[in-house]
């Protein structure tokens, strides 16, 4: 926080900068992001059709490099960083990122719960006689 | 909190009465920061929509009631290229940002027509992939698994097309009005959405292709 100083600009989500950057500058951060990007699909997409990864952890890998590729496209393509001119925006992130894993986690989870501890189709069938 | 901060305003290093006496006050943050900041709230709302639906389409992804499987129905072959084509109209959008900072209007054009292009390329694919699976009698009638399927790929494409609309909107307005500052806004918005649609499709791509396809 050393850089932290009172009465400075915060940043909207999807400017680099509140300054005007240098034109290369801009396109380069585009061009990483775009070469990280491909690079997470290429692997993603490939990744089941090899051996390389145990196959139950298959699965796994492809999560991992989702959230990943996700990340590449936050901070390359929305400009959502970690400088002090981005809290609120990180912030907010969080939240939503709290809420769908909420959302998620917990449907698995219930509807898992339901299928283990429900009886069978045929007892149930029965039970109402 | 710096140690300079301390020195610099030995009575009220948190700055809590700054308002008072200073030179630096910043005021309410600019009518671009709000309007992105605002954007992004919607947009971060609309992605907690898109993961009740994924929820749905985990939980219901064996319920394909003697049905067609993942693995019967989908080509990742056409899930890579609509990939490629939504990744790269994303890396497109933001040179016409680029060009937009820079004043650049011809670039500008060049881009958006490029992202336009892409965007339309990936939605034919979406249209021929679901016809071609309606055709085949597993429409998204057939099973829970496939309900969850369209439901979800084509809300993504329903985002899609309105943000196809959207560009259009944009390139007429950037024609007719110029490089104004409400007009600035509106690009960046909508070049958020775009974004974020992609980041939405790499979740897809993900959960829904390539775990589906192993079912």
């Amino acid at each position: 926080m050393s850089e932290h100083v009172f009465g400075r600009d915060d940043v909207a989500p999807g400017d680099e900068s509140p300054i005007g950057e240098k034109i290369l500058h801009g396109i380069r951060g585009y061009v990483i992001g775009l070469a990280l990007a491909v690079l997470f699909t290429v692997i993603s997409f490939t990744l089941p059709a090899t051996h390389l990864v145990w196959a139950p952890g298959v699965p796994v890998a492809l999560v991992v490099f989702a959230i990943a590729q996700m990340g590449v496209h936050l901070v390359f393509f929305l400009h959502i960083t970690t400088g002090p001119d981005n809290t609120n925006n990180v912030l907010a992130l969080a939240f939503g990122a709290l809420m769908v894993a909420l959302v998620i986690a917990g449907s698995l989870f219930i509807m898992s719960n339901l299928n283990q501890n429900m009886a069978p189709m045929n007892v149930m069938m029965n039970m109402r006689h | 909190m710096s140690v300079a901060d301390v020195a610099a305003f030995p009575h009220d290093p948190y700055h809590l009465r700054r308002a008072a006496n200073e030179r630096d006050v910043a005021g309410p943050a600019s009518k671009r920061i709000i309007a992105g900041y605002g954007f992004w709230l919607f947009l971060l709302s609309d992605i907690v929509m898109f993961s009740a639906f994924f929820a749905a389409y985990a939980v219901l992804l064996g319920a394909n009631a003697g049905g067609p499987t993942g693995s019967q129905i989908f080509d990742l072959r056409n899930t890579a290229v609509e990939t490629a084509c939504l990744l790269i109209s994303s890396f497109t959008c933001g040179m016409a940002s680029v060009a937009v900072d820079a004043r650049r209007r011809g670039w500008f054009y060049a881009a958006m027509t490029v992202t336009f292009l892409l965007g339309s390329c990936f939605l034919v694919l979406e249209a021929r992939e679901f016809a071609s699976l309606v055709a085949q009698g597993a429409g998204p009638s057939r099973s829970g698994f496939l309900s969850a399927f369209f439901t979800v790929v084509g809300c993504h494409g329903l985002h899609v097309t309105a943000g196809l609309l959207w560009l259009l909107t944009m390139m007429a307005q950037i024609f007719a009005k110029g490089l104004r500052a409400d007009i600035l806004r509106r690009f960046l918005c909508f070049s958020l959405f775009w974004h974020a649609l992609d980041i939405i499709w790499v979740a897809l791509f993900t959960v829904v292709y390539l775990f589906g396809i192993q079912q």
